[in-house]
């Protein structure tokens, strides 16, 4: 007992120097909601995971390629590969995200109809591509040709906006940890996209939050797949770089 | 500098339901009283696990277990979950052979407001057995209107 | 066909309790929540649960709409003879799957 008595009493101290570290917004919940995150029997994440393993094996286009006929061995060829996104994107000389690239090589390379942001389908190969990088750290491109869309997002995601007049940064970084009515403000780190969202009662994207976040001050929402949104997520990678990614991730 | 009571205007009224069709505790009494056909219900040998702050009333873990060896003679028929502020009183009733091993349900249930929660279990002898607990659902900041 | 997920131990020892966690993707919409149109939309939910092992029912539940989106279930059996687990699912607008799970009873 006399034993863990200064380790007790350090650990205020401890608490009052991580709070300006960065959190990943899983740190902010309710064990409860802890837990289902972490047991992949009580994740409701997973079913669009399971989803996404079944398409990435069906064969679709002309050609009936699956997604796995070039990315064989899925657990080794494509670990790593959501924590990179968003990228450059050699094809339209642009910044392209996960989604964006599931969508874009299921057009280009395999001929199937395209699917759209936030349809079951793609959410559901990114949550499965997403899923094979868990743990992992988020890893931003070093290509200097991403650095204006990184700016870019700075900028958009410092700049107040709608009727609320708010920025991003007035919640995420000033007000980080504080309350806003029953909830803990998070500092906004993308590290579990898509996710389940309780709120929303099924899994979205990095993009779906964006827009609740621009609808909630009263700000009109870019469409889905805009530039800007590529350029606000490729700077909220930049700025959680090294943290782990939890795909799929369950929030409040 | 922003105040709280402006970041509150961002936030639209939580699970927007008409008053009328809410349960109510008599509501909820009636549909216990259907379900235990108006046999008597004592309070214990059930236990209710639910978190007492819920931050989102959409999905909210809840467990309950109840004393019994589970043996053809003496095991758990039935266990219902009721409440008093949801649309409606009734949440989840699960049957039991002897052959479950264990009286014992999890499941996510849907809280539309801060509530009194009732699990009720009727074992093999024909008794009621009963635990009831408070849960507040903390207002949500940003929910998608 | 919803995506459902199932977590049953392949074997097991006879008379061994062993834990069976269930999801399955389902909006389970409660009838009281209005759409974009502000109409409000139809109710449309799982309203039936049944766990099928050597020849008995073992476990059966009934849902209302405050059972939360893509429902969760976790209950427990006892191990009796190698066979199919089934379980199944049933609903508004003739919603019905059944999945099945062997067991190895040793």
């Amino acid at each position: 007992m006399k034993r863990a008595l200064p380790i007790l009493l350090l650990a205020p101290l401890c608490l009052s120097a991580s709070a300006q570290e960065r959190r990943s917004g899983f740190e902010n919940m309710a064990r409860d909601t802890q837990a289902m995150q972490t047991d992949d029997t009580a994740n409701p994440g997973m079913l669009w995971v399971l989803e996404g393993q079944s398409l990435w094996h069906q064969p679709a286009g002309p050609a009936a390629q699956s997604c796995a006929s070039c990315h064989q061995n899925t657990e080794v060829s494509m670990r790593g590969v959501a924590a990179r996104y968003p990228a450059w994107d050699e094809a339209s000389a642009a910044p392209i995200d996960l989604a964006g690239r599931i969508a874009q090589c299921r057009e280009t390379r395999q001929g199937a109809p395209p699917l759209a942001r936030e349809s079951q389908g793609l959410l559901s190969l990114s949550a499965y591509v997403g899923n094979q990088s868990r743990g992992l750290p988020i890893a931003p491109p070093a290509d200097p040709r991403m650095d204006a869309a990184r700016e870019q997002g700075r900028a958009l995601y410092t700049a107040r906006r709608g009727q609320l007049d708010l920025s991003c940064a007035q919640c995420h970084d000033d007000n980080a940890g504080r309350r806003l009515a029953g909830s803990t403000i998070p500092q906004a780190h993308p590290t579990g996209y898509p996710l389940y969202r309780l709120e929303w009662q099924t899994l979205g994207s990095l993009q779906r939050r964006l827009r609740g976040c621009m609808t909630g001050v009263r700000a009109e929402p870019f469409a889905y797949g805009a530039s800007e949104y590529v350029a606000i997520e490729a700077f909220l990678a930049s700025r959680a770089q090294g943290m782990a990614l939890e795909t799929p991730a369950v929030r409040p | 500098m922003i105040t709280t009571r402006r970041l509150l205007l961002a936030a639209p009224a939580v699970l927007l339901l008409p008053q009328a069709s809410r349960a109510s505790p008599e509501a909820m009494t009636e549909a216990v009283q259907a379900f235990t056909r108006g046999a008597t219900v004592r309070s214990g040998r059930v236990a209710m696990d639910i978190s007492p702050l819920v931050e989102n009333g959409n999905t909210v873990p809840l467990s309950v277990i109840v004393d019994s060896p589970m043996t053809a003679e003496n095991y758990v028929r039935a266990i219902a979950v009721f409440n008093q502020r949801n649309p409606q009183p009734h949440v989840i009733t699960v049957r039991l052979s002897p052959r479950a091993g264990r009286a014992i349900l999890a499941t996510n249930i849907r809280l539309a407001t801060s509530q009194v929660l009732l699990a009720v279990a009727e074992l093999s002898d024909g008794s009621f057995w009963s635990d009831s607990t408070q849960v507040v659902v903390t207002l949500a900041a940003c929910v998608e209107g | 066909m919803a995506r459902v997920l199932i977590n049953i131990p392949a074997a097991a020892r006879r008379g061994e309790i062993i834990p069976i966690r269930t999801l399955i993707q389902h909006t389970m919409e409660t009838g009281y929540r209005p759409g974009a149109d502000g109409e409000v939309l139809p109710r449309d939910i799982i309203r039936r649960f049944t766990c099928t092992y050597d020849g008995e029912e073992v476990f059966s539940a009934e849902f209302s709409p405050a059972i939360a989106a893509n429902p969760f279930l976790s209950f427990t059996l006892v191990t009796t003879n190698s066979g199919p687990v089934v379980l199944r699912w049933e609903g508004d607008n003739g919603f019905a799957q059944t999945e099945t799970r062997e067991i190895t009873v040793a």
